[in-house]
């Protein structure tokens, strides 16, 4: 199979409210036995059965990499969302049998680093927490900056704080703290690397302020998963499988290629790792893409889509697949 | 003296490019010999709030004072000029340890001299993608002979003799990012005593 990567049958071992919008799963091995080992940073991507309609999102897992026993990943629920989420607040429970995927690291930690300046904003702390246990056991040199709107909702903030003492640093939107990131910039000793994971502003404003500064590219990381935009509902062909497919206004282009039964590779389903890249076999219509993968050159040429992401308007689209 | 273009080799061998001012929080300049030209070739475009900033250690070597008048000229924060490389090691490590993330390194001069001073940044945590190189001056190798490890300078000869164990030694274009060196091996090691005439490929 060329779509996503191997699956993983899990139970829901725990789920537990962290605060008004934060809600952290826990999942075991469905009749018991390890999980396959991972490094700091990876995700899986957890399919939700909602009704006739197949939800695959992408988590980070914030569980300690050595615990094979379990993953742990935190859900943020989004109510403007496309109903993932939602459905991971509202109809995940104890007990419930998910498929999720073997975890996959787009967002690994550059071991040869001899300093780890880690910045997240908001949800944007999962993948740090498993980035965070492997360092520490390897006794590794980290330093983390949080960003949260408000204490209550600065979630894992107070437990990070005491889990590594010194080295965590959190800012309060609501009383008007922020990351003074270029003195924070200035000072790294060389050999630094930083990783950004959070709202694409941060984002950002990290890799132009870092760029500016005269930081090496290959020092500055990150990580930001889009969800797919919602859009106008549009009609693709595919030469290959010969199908017609309608892609739904809240459906992605993958979803609806998964839908239809077309087998569609896959991995961060984020517009992130490349993976999901299809030719354009002909086109007319304008292209709305949304992904982090195709340099603009591509995304004028019309020759390549990121499905995961990317929509389209117009009147054909005539795909490979 | 111009600068070489070498001839397309394996893909260890490394290759240099042009030195630029580029934006950063300091600029450490190593060179020497003619590697000084690259860096006043780059002054020509620096900004004048460049050299506060800069930190340039010159190795004259045969050159004596024919550049060392106008690199002190620069008005850099720092300069120093040392009679050999070893002589200066210590103070590249030393320049390396205090510099921050954000801080250019540049490297012009001798394969010898850029190939010594990419291990240290490297080393002290810096990609060497992100460190600037020019070659200027002597086309004269750095070796390693891998029967004896012993490393021979500024060699000129294809073969050549190393000058630890004294074997004839071909001249390779493999090189190690971590020594710094071309790698030297024994070219009779088939047909002891059918040793090549010696060709002068380096200058
Ligand atoms: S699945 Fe990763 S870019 Fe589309």
């Amino acid at each position: 199979m060329s779509a996503g990567t191997a699956k993983l049958n899990v139970t829901v071992a725990e789920v537990k409210p962290i605060n008004d919008l934060v809600t952290r799963f826990k999942f075991v091995r469905t009749g018991g036995g390890d999980l396959p080992t991972f490094s700091g940073g990876a995700h899986t991507v957890v399919e939700m059965q909602d009704g006739d309609i197949t939800r695959l999102n992408a988590y980070s897992l914030m569980s300690n990499p050595a615990d094979r026993g379990a993953y742990t990943i935190s859900v943020r629920r989004d109510d403007q969302g496309r109903g993932g989420s939602k459905f991971m607040h509202s109809k995940v429970k104890e007990g419930l049998e998910m498929v999720i995927s073997n975890p996959v690291n787009l967002f690994s930690l550059d071991l040869r680093a001899k300093k780890h300046l880690m910045l997240a904003g908001g949800i944007g702390i999962t993948p740090f927490m498993a980035q965070m246990h492997q360092l520490s056991m390897m006794g590794g040199n980290f330093e983390l900056h949080y960003s949260v709107r408000t204490a209550s909702l600065g979630t894992y903030a107070k437990e990070l704080s005491e889990r590594y003492p010194g080295k965590v640093h959190i800012y309060h939107d609501d009383q008007k703290e922020a990351i003074d990131l270029k003195t924070l910039l200035a000072n790294q000793p060389l050999g630094t690397h930083v990783y950004v994971c959070g709202p694409k502003g941060m984002i950002n404003w990290v890799h132009s302020t870092a760029e500016d500064m005269g930081w090496p590219r290959e020092a500055v990381h990150s990580e930001e998963f889009l969800a797919p935009a919602s859009g106008k509902p549009f009609e693709v062909k595919c030469a290959v499988s010969n199908k017609i497919v309608q892609v739904g206004e809240h459906q992605s282009l993958l979803e609806a290629l998964e839908a239809a039964g077309i087998d569609a590779p896959y991995l961060c389903r984020g517009g992130a790792c490349g993976q999901c890249e299809t030719n354009v076999i002909g086109y007319d219509g304008k292209f709305l893409h949304y992904d982090h993968w195709l340099t603009d050159e591509q995304k004028a040429g019309g020759k390549h889509i990121m499905p995961c992401v990317s929509r389209f308007e117009g009147k054909t689209l005539v795909l490979d697949r | 003296m111009s600068k070489t273009e070498f001839p397309p080799s394996i893909t260890s061998r490394p290759v240099y490019g042009e030195l630029e001012a580029r934006s950063g929080s300091g600029h450490l300049m190593i060179a020497d010999a003619e590697g000084a030209e690259a860096i006043l070739d780059l002054a020509n475009s620096a900004d004048a709030d460049f050299w506060a900033k800069a930190h340039i250690i010159y190795i004259p070597k045969k050159t004596g004072t024919k550049y060392s008048s106008q690199l002190e000229a620069l008005g850099a924060g720092k300069y120093y000029a040392g009679p050999s490389y070893e002589a200066a090691q210590s103070r590249i490590r030393r320049a390396l340890q205090d510099c921050h993330m954000g801080t250019q390194v540049y490297l012009s001069g001798t394969e010898s001299l850029m190939g010594q001073a990419m291990a240290e940044a490297t080393a002290a945590g810096i990609p060497h993608t992100a460190i600037q190189t020019e070659h200027r001056g002597s086309t004269a190798r750095r070796m390693q002979c891998v029967h004896c490890k012993g490393i021979t300078e500024d060699v000129t000869t294809d073969p050549f003799e190393c000058s630890h164990c004294g074997l004839s030694l071909f001249v390779r274009d493999h090189y190690s990012r971590r020594l710094a060196a071309f790698q030297g091996v024994r070219v009779d090691a088939e047909d002891p005593g059918n040793i090549p005439e010696k060709v002068e490929l380096f200058k």
